[in-house]
């Protein structure tokens, strides 16, 4: 607040009413009703429902789908970090050094950002179409038979590649503007001490992009969990069947289709634990990051 | 196709030796990789779009290629005035209409709301601030997605399944706005209230006169922000729509991939200008007013 505030007192809460009201009703009552019935199980005819204690959180920790989805949401959230930082970084670098043309790269490739994870996911049908799709094409010439939505790997593959193609932009960003914000002077000093291009990167550059690097990757790890259930449920044709799942698409599979209301519940609460760890941690980071600059 | 042209123009700014200065080996590299990374991000697009041109027995038979077609209009009439679904009312003229209540509606909501909640917690003295600051602010910490089956309920048990309301106002629930307001409420000079004061004026003149005038660009960068994702999202309106003359265009690309292949010719043509039709309005705001949304983004850290 600052010292030299309004003294009104009805106006202050008349301006918080719509926020604390919309806020309530639809963030708090959910969320406590989520963790309510993640304790009952629900009769799947609607005839009242029954507290079990813990046992919808023990019966999700033995059961082996689960567990693979889970495991499955790891390596697909390591993967689509990895490959998106990694391909954003080295455009950045790339885009921040070159003088001419800049301002086109950076619209040339910032553009997707505006692109809806589910119409990415339509992008992918068509480029893994099973009869003229051109990349099954182009791993046909490589003597393998693509097939996405049948193919467990396939699927989990074309998954990886539309929600990196999607995210890259994002990263781009805020690498480039990370980059832009290094002092000319900082540059110059290190190209006095430091005559190897690569070595001032790694040296330098990296060290001070660091900071970005921590958010963008809270940012990353949020969006493979969460934002990529457009990109699944339009690539799986919104059957999943065998495919490959995250978490996310798993509650709403569970609770939406097949009506096991705590299960689902369970699985929320278990995400929610998950992002709050996630957020904890990045309110450190960013903390440490203002010592940084 | 003006992304086709500016690719065209980056190949040739690249060709094009500087008077005076040896191209080095280096800056080639560069811009090749640049080019790649270009090509990478527009030519998924390119082969979207080039399908609309070209009837749909053709990309059958060929698929995507290089030729462009005349069925652009014809698919343009289809995909924006005839129905896809069994009611009859979800053409794409009523898609992108939808579209652009959910876009429009969701990012006017949480400007107006949030800058009204962020201007109550910087600039009155309220014995409860703090309270009201931690219970806005912990609605940043869990998205709607791992809540969502509840947050259905609640929209169910209001009686807003399928209306503009219950599509837009759940979203507003978090406090993205309010968070960034606040940061940006705290940067301004404390002066400028004493000064008001002095002058007379009371809080509801300093918010429209000063304040808001003041914070016109951080409004503008929050609304293409805010627009976009209104716009691109696609689980809450999945599960609070399913009536079809409510589907936005991206709540119906599921349908549209189903008509597409449904039929004994499926309709490649039209489905494809759908999702650039569903496509176009978030980039074009994004690519316009790209350095207040630069700004917006990486200043507010989300």
């Amino acid at each position: 607040m600052k010292r030299a505030g309004f003294a009104t007192k009805w106006l202050p809460i008349l301006l918080l009413v719509p926020q604390l009201t919309i806020i309530a009703v639809f963030f708090y009552w959910p969320a406590a009703h989520a963790v309510q019935s993640s304790f009952y199980l629900q009769d799947p005819f609607g005839f009242g429902s029954s507290f079990v204690g813990f046992d919808n959180y023990s019966d999700l920790m033995d059961n082996r789908e689960y567990r693979r989805i889970a495991w499955f949401t790891v390596i697909f959230t390591v993967l689509v970090t990895f490959f998106s930082l990694a391909i954003a970084l080295l455009l950045a670098v790339k885009a921040d050094k070159v003088i001419r043309g800049a301002k086109s790269y950076r619209t040339l490739i910032m553009w997707v950002y505006a692109v809806a994870p589910p119409v990415a996911g339509f992008i992918g049908l068509i480029l893994f179409n099973q009869s003229w799709g051109p990349l099954t094409r182009l791993i046909g010439q490589f003597g393998h038979q693509f097939t996405l939505g049948v193919n467990y790997t396939d699927t989990a593959f074309a998954m990886v590649l539309v929600s990196v193609w999607k995210q890259v932009p994002v990263n781009f960003i805020f690498f480039l503007s990370g980059l832009q914000s290094i002092p000319k002077s900082v540059r110059e000093a290190a190209l006095i001490d430091n005559r190897s291009a690569s070595g001032r990167f790694w040296d330098v550059t990296f060290p001070l992009l660091a900071p970005t690097g921590f958010f963008l990757l809270i940012i990353n790890i949020t969006y493979a969990l969460f934002d990529t259930f457009g990109v699944i449920d339009t690539l799986v044709k919104g059957e999943p069947g065998n495919n490959p799942m995250t978490l996310v698409y798993k509650v709403y599979v569970d609770g939406f289709r097949g009506n096991d209301l705590g299960g689902s519940s369970a699985q929320s609460v278990i995400l929610m634990i998950l992002v709050l760890a996630l957020t904890v941690f990045q309110f450190r980071m960013l903390e440490r990051r203002i010592h940084y600059t | 196709m003006s992304e086709a042209n500016a690719a065209a123009m980056a190949a040739a700014t690249l060709s094009t030796p500087s008077k005076g200065r040896r191209i080095k080996a280096g800056t080639v590299f560069d811009h090749l990789i640049l080019i790649l990374g270009a090509l990478f991000m527009i030519v998924p697009l390119i082969m979207v779009f080039q399908m609309t041109t070209v009837p749909d027995v053709e990309v059958i038979k060929t698929g995507p290629s290089f030729k462009i077609g005349d069925q652009l209009d014809d698919n343009f009439n289809k995909a924006m005035f005839e129905a896809s679904g069994f009611s009859g009312k979800n053409t794409g003229t009523n898609m992108l209409l939808n579209s652009f209540i959910l876009g429009i509606g969701f990012a006017v909501g949480k400007i107006v709301i949030g800058m009204m909640a962020a201007y109550a917690i910087v600039y009155f003295r309220l014995r409860f601030a703090t309270l009201a600051f931690w219970v806005i602010f912990t609605t940043l910490l869990l998205p709607l997605e791992v809540r969502i089956l509840p947050s259905y309920e609640v929209v169910q048990r209001l009686g807003m399944l399928n209306t503009y309301q219950g599509l837009i106002i759940p979203l507003i629930a978090s406090a993205t706005a309010t968070f960034f307001f606040r940061q940006y409420f705290r940067s301004v000079p404390e002066e400028l209230v004493e000064a008001a004061r002095i002058d007379g004026a009371g809080p509801v003149k300093f918010f429209v006169d000063i304040l808001v005038p003041l914070s016109k660009t951080m409004i503008a960068a929050m609304f293409i922000i805010m627009f976009v994702y209104g716009w691109n999202q696609y689980l809450w309106p999945t599960m609070i729509t399913t009536e079809e003359d409510m589907f936005t265009l991206v709540r119906g690309i599921k349908q549209i991939t189903q008509v597409m292949e449904g039929n004994r010719i499926p309709e490649y043509g039209r489905a494809n200008l759908l999702a650039i039709i569903a496509i176009i309005p978030p980039v074009f705001v994004v690519i316009f007013f790209q350095s207040w949304f630069v700004k917006g983004l990486t200043e507010s850290d989300k």
